[in-house]
């Protein structure tokens, strides 16, 4: 455990409004207070090192001036046009920079929502993601949550346009420490597709901490998509939280392709019988970066489906961590639970660290769990150069291979289509 | 076209080819017959440069070149050409995006353009009405679930799109019923010109019903220990190998 004076003396002049985020925020205090920044001690971060992040001359509390609608028309992604977009600066939602095209879509502050006639679900659903992960990281954030955002997908909308979530660290000025929050609630029978990116402007330190939380209500169709593309300098611990409060359907895909240290706590508690939950991810990495997929499906109603799928692709010297858990709890029974991690290493250099991590507790549950490290097929590189292709190429093409079957469950295409681009790029540039 | 001559070759240091002499001239068909382990499948591969086969001496001179110098890629756009015993399954990569990559891949070592879609797509469905492959076949990842029929129409169609001038069949016929076998001996034959050469590896005379070699050879433990004409296949089929291990065991004294 690392302790920070700034953080600590931050917490003391905290002043905790009186709305439904103050319970949660409370216990967060006191959490962090407890538990500080985890060390390589903490199970969970034996692999990523983020103390010394924090000893950085930080701009904390960060601000959001500075940037502007220039700044933001070189970020945003293919298909902006038909989406709704909601910037977060430096952890603060801007509203000025947002544009919401689905008139059913409600974005309020989280301020706000804590003391209007969603008081109620913030209450039931801001927080909870502390309590599958126990770090003082993740009570970092809630305790000094600011700027952050509340959306509403109410009962029976299905927003035909996607949501793009982008995390803006501007770093052109300060070193900058950003703590981005939002709740999302999907309501009976809504449908929504989520994308988020994370993107660094200038030179100084960066390190953003960020929770979203996603409550998802009966018969609702869920489809979230995080691309990360940013600087090797750009740190980031990005939490995801679902609930599957009813039965449901989630597919997620995240993929991961550049970035400093980057830490995905992806978490699907599948609280109702039936509910089904995919899993995807890609990370592809190089340089020096760092990539860790925690990722936590927690089954506590029966009769629930998951899978799970996370590819890696290591060059340079990049070091990759993948922990996949399946919780199973006694309620469960008739549970289907499966998870597969694999790896390709194409440099000396890099390397992976997975964990599968099964803790069932049902005795009528079907599990299974694999995965692989290893080099490129030598018999397919020869099968491809046998008929002519030169080793680099064939060597591209099967990298492209591997990662079909994670792309090809990006949904919106002109999502997809950016990934497959920048998947291109790196193959030109970036392999050995 | 292609000239072996004394060629050993080993793999983790033990030796399978233990000197090889073989020339063969455009327009020629030759097959390899011999028992299982006689090192016929070794030597199909180190014609196409499997990096696992280490040559310990010899040469092979290919169109004028030194075969083995050349990177298995270089060899391809020479016109060689390996139809794999042994197929590989790559999932994520469809049949019709790898033989376009193929295909221009070795326009481009030739100093080619690439084809157009157009041209590429005439070519396609021309080859692919010989070879009886359907585009339901060509839309799926390579190889990856095909019966053993399909992957060896597919080794066969590929060879029809790149057109090489020397082709090395590894074994095709092994795992085919009597129709498959027509269809792939047919496909072939129809690619047989004054120009181009094959060699055909098998262990079993059958597909030599179809495809006719001008010459049979016999490999027994690394050598070719006999060589005539087509007769000599039927020879085989008839007596056995067994014929000819004698023959080779009782010359060498043992």
């Amino acid at each position: 455990m690392t302790n920070v004076e700034y953080l600590n003396k931050g917490l003391d002049q905290l002043n905790v409004a009186d709305n439904s985020l103050a319970p949660a925020r409370k216990n967060a205090i006191t959490s962090f207070s407890k538990m500080g920044i985890p060390g390589a001690k903490h199970e969970e971060w034996r692999y990523t090192r983020i103390g010394n992040l924090f000893n950085k001359d930080y701009q904390f509390p960060a601000k959001k001036e500075g940037f502007s609608k220039t700044d933001l028309d070189g970020i945003r992604l293919p298909g902006h046009e038909e989406a709704n977009e909601l910037v977060f600066v430096n952890g603060i939602y801007a509203s000025e920079f947002s544009v919401i095209r689905s008139k059913e879509l409600v974005v309020q502050s989280l301020e706000e929502a804590a003391g209007n006639e969603n008081k109620e679900i913030v209450a039931l659903h801001f927080g909870h993601s502390s309590s599958l992960l126990k770090d003082g990281i993740n009570a970092l954030n809630t305790a000094f949550v600011h700027g952050g955002i509340f959306l509403n997908i109410k009962k029976g909308t299905v927003l035909s346009q996607p949501v793009y979530i982008y995390t803006i660290t501007d770093a052109r000025r300060e070193s900058v420490l950003s703590q981005p929050r939002s709740l999302i609630y999907i309501g009976e029978n809504a449908q929504a597709e989520l994308v988020e990116t994370y993107v660094t402007i200038g030179k100084a330190d960066s390190f953003t901490n960020q929770v979203m939380e996603v409550a998802i209500e009966k018969d609702a169709k869920v489809g979230y998509y995080k691309i990360q593309n940013d600087r090797q300098q750009a740190n980031l611990v990005s939490t995801t939280h679902f609930r599957q409060l009813g039965k449901s359907y989630l597919h997620t895909v995240t993929i991961s392709l550049n970035g400093g240290i980057v830490r995905n706590n992806l978490n699907v508690v599948l609280e109702a019988d039936h509910c089904e939950a995919h899993l995807y991810g890609l990370y592809f990495m190089g340089g020096d970066s760092h990539i860790d997929n925690h990722t936590i499906v927690d089954n506590v109603m029966p009769n629930c489906f998951s899978n799970e799928l996370y590819k890696g692709v290591m060059t340079g010297k990049a070091a990759g961590v993948f922990n996949g858990k399946i919780f199973v709890r006694k309620d469960a029974q008739k549970t289907n639970a499966y998870q597969s991690n694999k790896n390709i290493l194409l440099s000396a250099d890099a390397s992976v660290n997975t964990k599968p991590q099964l803790e069932i507790f049902a005795d009528d549950v079907k599990c299974s769990h694999g995965c692989t490290v290893g080099q490129l097929d030598e018999d397919a590189l020869f099968y491809l150069q046998s008929r002519g292709v030169p080793a680099p190429i064939a060597q591209s093409l099967l990298v492209r291979a591997f990662a079909t079957d994670i792309l090809e469950h990006i949904t919106p295409k002109a999502i997809h289509d950016y990934v497959e681009q920048l998947i291109s790029l790196k193959l030109e540039y970036d392999l050995p | 076209m292609l000239k072996i001559q004394n060629l050993k070759a080993s793999v983790e240091g033990k030796a399978i080819l233990k000197g090889i002499d073989l020339e063969i001239k455009a327009g020629e068909v030759h097959a390899i017959m011999g028992p299982n382990g006689s090192g016929k499948s070794t030597l199909a591969s180190v014609l196409a440069g499997r990096k696992e086969y280490e040559v310990t001496e010899g040469s092979v001179e290919y169109l004028g070149k030194d075969l083995l110098e050349l990177a298995p890629e270089e060899r391809a756009g020479e016109g060689l050409f390996l139809a794999f015993q042994y197929p590989v399954e790559i999932p994520g990569l469809t049949t019709t995006n790898f033989i376009k990559t193929a295909v221009n891949e070795i326009r481009k070592y030739r100093g080619e353009a690439p084809l157009d879609a157009v041209a590429f797509l005439k070519m396609m469905k021309e080859k692919m009405a010989m070879m009886n492959i359907g585009q339901s076949l060509l839309s799926r990842p390579l190889n990856e679930g095909f019966s053993g029929g399909e992957k060896k129409r597919n080794e066969v169609f590929q060879m029809a799109m790149l057109q090489p001038k020397m082709a090395i069949l590894d074994e095709t016929d092994s795992g085919l019923d009597i129709d498959a076998i027509r269809i792939v001996a047919n496909g072939v034959n129809k690619l047989r010109n004054k120009d181009n050469a094959v060699l055909v590896v098998t262990h079993y005379q059958r597909l030599l019903d179809y495809i006719v070699p001008d010459f049979v050879h016999v490999l027994y433990n690394g050598r070719i220990v006999k060589s005539g004409t087509k007769e000599l296949a039927l020879e085989l089929e008839e007596k056995g190998y067994d014929f000819i291990k004698n023959e080779v065991n009782v010359g060498e004294g043992v």
